[in-house]
């Protein structure tokens, strides 16, 4: 696939993520025609299907862009620091830890004490459980070592998988439940204010990581070559490996683990885009947005009355999307190794 | 305008240069010669500030490294390494990269000022119609030219290559080696650079430095630098030098063992 240029891509990546955003607020089993979607929102409050639409809709596609954009953000970063394709902010445990997290706080039955917050934050202790001894176990003389981050964080991953299957062995069928669809994945989250917070930070760190893209534009040529450029590759892996673990940990905290998304959105986009984080930052984040949202829709209609988990999906559908993407390259004479 | 004073230097436990004194002077062309593993990229990673002093100091124009900044040092020194860039990148966009230390705070993007200056490097160093080609697309000689032309974008005063002729044929190397020369005697660019060929450094460098074992050797013109007794001595291989006719340059010559074997026998 040829690299395109921005006055096409900036569009069609904002008309995607439009076009899924209006599929999401006008499918499901009520039935709301799409025509009248905007007449039952300019009615105002009181009617059932104002509540359907902005109570249980909306909510899901605002979460959807914020996570979607989230983890997608931060799989650009994870890739442009690592210049390793195979890194997604899961690769580093932080799933992992937000799992076990939750998972802990649902056999102990904190959600009962603590209804809305008990499982994001416990999620989120779990990921900063994992992130805080990653960062400080690979800091040397002030020097963070890539490769031992990444050997640590599969590493962690693994145990943290493992001590989630103990409590899965010892739990009782309910909180079995409960823990097993809180890993799979839902955009399903009552607390407007916490979908709001995830909004925000995620909105706040895609204008911060515009900071870091001539970095990262450097640093695809290698840690060397960015010393040579004039860039402080310490400070700026630091902050890097920061932003990402957080953009991670708040999206898992709130929907549990949406696995792929952080992984193909921004190999997808890198193929359009070429090695520029300028580009790819935005075009990931609103391709990633779209997706999330889109996959979710598909989640709730496809086998309706059924919800389906929606990491499910976005496994399914991105990982054929990609193959088959990628296929085709092969087939069209361009060599591979887009990073 | 750069002064290395009993530089000791190292990866980890490993000490690599032992107490090296080197002064380069503002407008000279130094070479910095010797055997594999003797030091010599690590003197340039040293002045890069890629691995860190364990004893002595390095003063660019008077002022110690140490308390400079990361780009301030990269508007003054521009580096072209052998690290081949590997990703699917044009020469405009990585010529363009070397104007990163420039960047101001809330820029995010190139100002005309820099692509003009990325238009005329590449002009300058002759890869102007290459500018839409990809990296990876390209010959080992024109990847240097680009090297080349990205450290120029840095607007440097001191540019350092790290053997920038090792893979090429004897066009490219005269081709690359003349238009650093050029730079140096034009544009008043000072050169440091590290070469394995002993004819070339004699040809081109004002200044020679020596590298055994971490140690500076010899320090001085070509002429004096390079004897054979000091070559034989720190390469362990018998060589013959005379002088190029044309230049008045040292030239060094390589006896075989068989030629060493027959003279030997003769004798």
């Amino acid at each position: 696939m040829n690299r395109r240029p921005m006055r096409f891509l900036l569009p069609a990546a904002c008309l995607f993520l439009t076009a899924a955003a209006v599929t999401a607020m006008a499918s499901g089993s009520a039935g709301i025609p799409l025509k009248k979607i905007f007449m039952i929102i300019l009615d105002g409050k009181g009617t059932p299907e104002y509540g359907i639409l902005m109570d249980i809709r909306l909510p899901r596609v605002v979460l959807g862009f914020a996570v979607g954009g989230a983890l997608s953000l931060a799989g650009v970063m994870l890739q442009g620091m690592f210049r390793n394709p195979l890194v997604e902010p899961y690769t580093l445990g932080i799933s992992g830890g937000g799992a076990l997290g939750a998972a802990l706080c649902i056999v102990f039955k904190l959600h009962y004490l603590l209804p809305m917050t008990a499982l994001p934050a416990s999620g989120f202790l779990g990921s900063c459980l994992v992130v805080v001894p990653l960062y400080f176990l690979n800091m040397r003389q002030n020097v963070l070592r890539m490769q031992g981050i990444l050997l640590t964080g599969v590493m962690t991953s693994f145990i943290s998988s493992s001590l989630v299957f103990l409590i899965l062995a010892i739990s009782k069928t309910d909180e079995l439940h409960s823990i097993v669809f809180w890993i799979m994945g839902s955009l399903e989250e009552p607390s407007w204010m916490l979908i709001l917070i995830v909004a925000a930070i995620t909105l706040v760190c895609l204008l911060l990581s515009y900071f870091f893209a001539p970095v990262l534009n450097a640093l695809s040529l290698g840690e060397e070559e960015a010393v040579h450029l004039g860039i402080d590759t310490e400070r700026a892996k630091k902050q890097l490996f920061l932003m990402a673990s957080l953009l991670t940990g708040i999206s898992v905290s709130l929907t549990g683990i949406i696995g792929f998304v952080g992984l193909i959105v921004p190999h997808f986009v890198r193929m359009m885009t070429g090695y520029d984080h300028r580009r790819l930052f935005i075009i990931s984040f609103l391709t990633g947005a779209g997706f999330l949202i889109f996959c979710d829709t598909l989640a709730r209609t496809a086998l309706s009355p059924i919800e389906l988990p929606v990491g499910v999906i976005t496994g399914i559908l991105g990982g054929s999307v990609f193959i088959y993407v990628l296929t085709r390259r092969h087939i069209s004479g361009r060599s591979g190794g887009s990073l | 305008m750069i002064e290395i004073k009993g530089l000791t230097s190292g990866y980890g436990q490993k000490t690599i240069l032992h107490g090296v004194d080197l002064s380069v002077k503002k407008g000279q062309f130094f070479g910095i010669i010797g055997p594999n593993g003797s030091g010599k990229t690590t003197i340039l990673r040293a002045i890069t500030r890629l691995v860190k002093p364990v004893k002595g100091s390095i003063f660019l124009d008077g002022v110690d490294m140490k308390d400079l900044h990361f780009s301030d040092v990269a508007k003054k020194i521009a580096v072209v390494s052998q690290n081949m860039p590997l990703i699917a990148m044009t020469v405009r966009e990585f010529v363009l990269l070397g104007r990163i230390p420039y960047y101001r705070k809330l820029q995010f993007y190139e100002r005309d000022e820099d692509a003009a200056i990325a238009g005329k490097v590449m002009a300058l160093t002759g890869i102007g119609h290459l500018k839409d080609s990809l990296m990876s697309e390209m010959s080992a000689g024109e990847v240097q030219l680009a090297f080349i032309a990205r450290g120029l974008a840095q607007q440097p005063k001191v540019l350092l290559l790290d053997e920038p002729t090792s893979h090429l044929d004897i066009t490219h190397q005269a081709g690359v080696l003349d238009l650093v020369k050029r730079l140096n005697r034009q544009e008043g660019l000072t050169v440091v650079i590290i070469l394995h060929d002993l004819n070339l450094a004699s040809e081109y460098c004002d200044s020679l430095a020596l590298v055994d074992n971490g140690r500076i050797k010899k320090t001085g013109r070509p002429v004096d630098v390079l004897d054979y007794k000091t070559i034989e001595d720190v390469y362990k291989t018998v060589v013959v030098v005379r002088q190029n006719p044309l230049s008045m340059k040292p030239f060094v010559m390589i006896v075989s063992e068989e030629v060493r074997k027959k003279c030997e026998n003769g004798s």
